[in-house]
């Protein structure tokens, strides 16, 4: 596989064809927030906030999905860049229903350390406090809208790990939802084997366990670059993932 | 600022659970110190009625979630010179906001007609009528600096007020950023 060398922040990289800048960022200790990817499942670009910079053009490029070329100039901790990410971090927090302080997931989600890490220190636009709705029809687990970020690693896990498709998306803009099988409750999915874990990829505590109480839930996502990494190369080896 | 020489501070409860009043009890033997150097001209543990003029410092607890609380917002902001959001539900609007997926007349019914099996009755006049929505603090008058946590730390309080009693606008760490 050919090696790609490039520079990010002015420092030179380099990296295999077939990884993302994402990738090979982190492999050089550069950190770029994200919030859709996650190690083990596919990407798809939807929270742009591993957004960069790429010299000779003004389009920005998300990291997760974007594969570097031969002497590309990345830049990845611009103004421009620390203003948009503190912006999408906004958005986020005013288009759902967030209270941390009553929330499972206290002190455990990832949204959470996204406003710390772009210092939100209050949200400038106009909090919309919507009217979502929340399943507990399942034996197991729940699903809080409210709490919801439209990331997808939910459908992705479920399609592409589980094997079971139940979630998908309906809707779309600020109506986008996610659903399960054809718009019911989920506990009346015939497809779903409660296996659990579109719960523990969720960032943040929109799927959450049926019991756990405030602050309770941590949710533990070594398992899944440990299970793809069996069943792709055939090797059983747990290796730590990076948890912001 | 006002002449005599100590900072003059109010401490407003609007739409929260007071408990961003008790985590600032919780500086301890530092209220002490606090009272020497500045004046408290209001405040819920002050018997003081109305919000009076020339407050250099207002640290304000709660959400906006009433007519009257809107009512005070405006007050608040004419007669002082710096604004403090105090804690989560100034901020975000936090737990004050859960009802806001309900309407006004539903959660109304439920509270004092629903769960007051003993003498319901709707309030009409003691009580302000409640907004449509519980606010943020900053959607409704400009504010100056924002204190987080459900409640606050006491350090995050005594970090603030130590550099707004400076005349500083505080500039908090990253530590003491932290929702919930
Ligand atoms: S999901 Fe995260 S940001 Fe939302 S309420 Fe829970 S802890 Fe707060
Ligand atoms: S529990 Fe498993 S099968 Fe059911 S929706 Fe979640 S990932 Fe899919
Ligand atoms: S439920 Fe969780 S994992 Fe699924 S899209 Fe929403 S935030 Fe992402
Ligand atoms: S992490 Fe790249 S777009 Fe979400």
């Amino acid at each position: 596989m050919a090696v790609i060398t490039f520079s990010i922040n002015g420092e030179p990289v380099s990296g295999r064809q077939d990884e993302s800048i994402l990738e090979i960022a982190r492999q050089h200790n550069i950190r770029i927030p994200t919030l859709c990817h996650l190690d083990g499942l596919s990407d798809v670009g939807a929270c742009r906030l591993c957004l960069v910079e790429v010299e000779g053009t003004a389009k920005l490029f998300p990291a997760c999905s974007t594969f570097p070329s031969e002497n590309m100039v990345v830049r990845t901790d611009t103004d421009r860049l620390r203003r948009y990410r503190r912006t999408i971090v906004e958005l986020l927090a005013s288009e759902g229903n967030h209270q941390c302080a009553v929330c499972v997931v206290n002190n455990h989600c990832e949204l959470q350390n996204l406003a710390y890490q772009v210092g939100l220190e209050h949200v400038r636009v106009q909090y919309l406090f919507p009217r979502k709705d929340l399943d507990a029809s399942h034996r197991d687990y729940i699903i809080d809208r409210n709490r919801c970020v439209l990331c997808t690693r939910c459908v992705r896990v479920c399609h592409e790990v589980e094997g079971a498709h139940v979630w998908d998306i309906a809707n779309r803009g600020i109506n986008c939802e996610i659903i399960a099988d054809m718009h019911q409750p989920w506990g009346t999915s015939d497809s779903c084997t409660s296996c659990g874990k579109c719960v523990l990829v969720c960032p943040v505590g929109a799927l959450i366990e049926k019991g756990a109480t405030v602050a309770e839930m941590e949710k533990h996502r070594a398992f899944l670059p440990y299970i793809m990494t069996a069943r792709t190369k055939h090797e059983w080896i747990a290796r730590a993932i990076e948890e912001d | 600022m006002a002449t005599s020489a100590k900072p003059r501070v109010a401490t407003v409860w609007l739409g929260g659970c007071s408990g961003c009043h008790m985590s600032l009890l919780d500086l301890d033997e530092r209220l002490i110190e606090l009272a020497d150097r500045m004046e408290l001209v209001f405040s819920p543990i002050a018997d003081v009625k109305e919000y009076p003029a020339n407050v250099d410092v207002a640290l304000v607890e709660g959400a906006v979630s009433s007519e009257e609380h809107e009512h005070m917002a405006r007050l608040i902001r004419t007669r002082s010179r710096c604004v403090v959001s105090f804690g989560d539900c100034a901020t975000t609007g936090n737990v004050t906001a859960l009802r806001n997926r309900f309407s006004v007349n539903d959660l109304m019914k439920r509270s004092y007609v629903e769960l007051a099996p003993g003498g319901p009755a709707m309030p009409s006049t003691v009580i302000s009528p409640l907004a449509d929505t519980a606010r943020p603090l900053h959607e409704v008058i400009p504010v100056d600096a924002f204190l987080h946590g459900c409640p606050p730390t006491a350090e995050e309080i005594w970090f603030a007020v130590d550099a707004l009693l400076q005349g500083r606008i505080p500039e908090l760490p990253n530590v003491y950023l932290r929702y919930g």
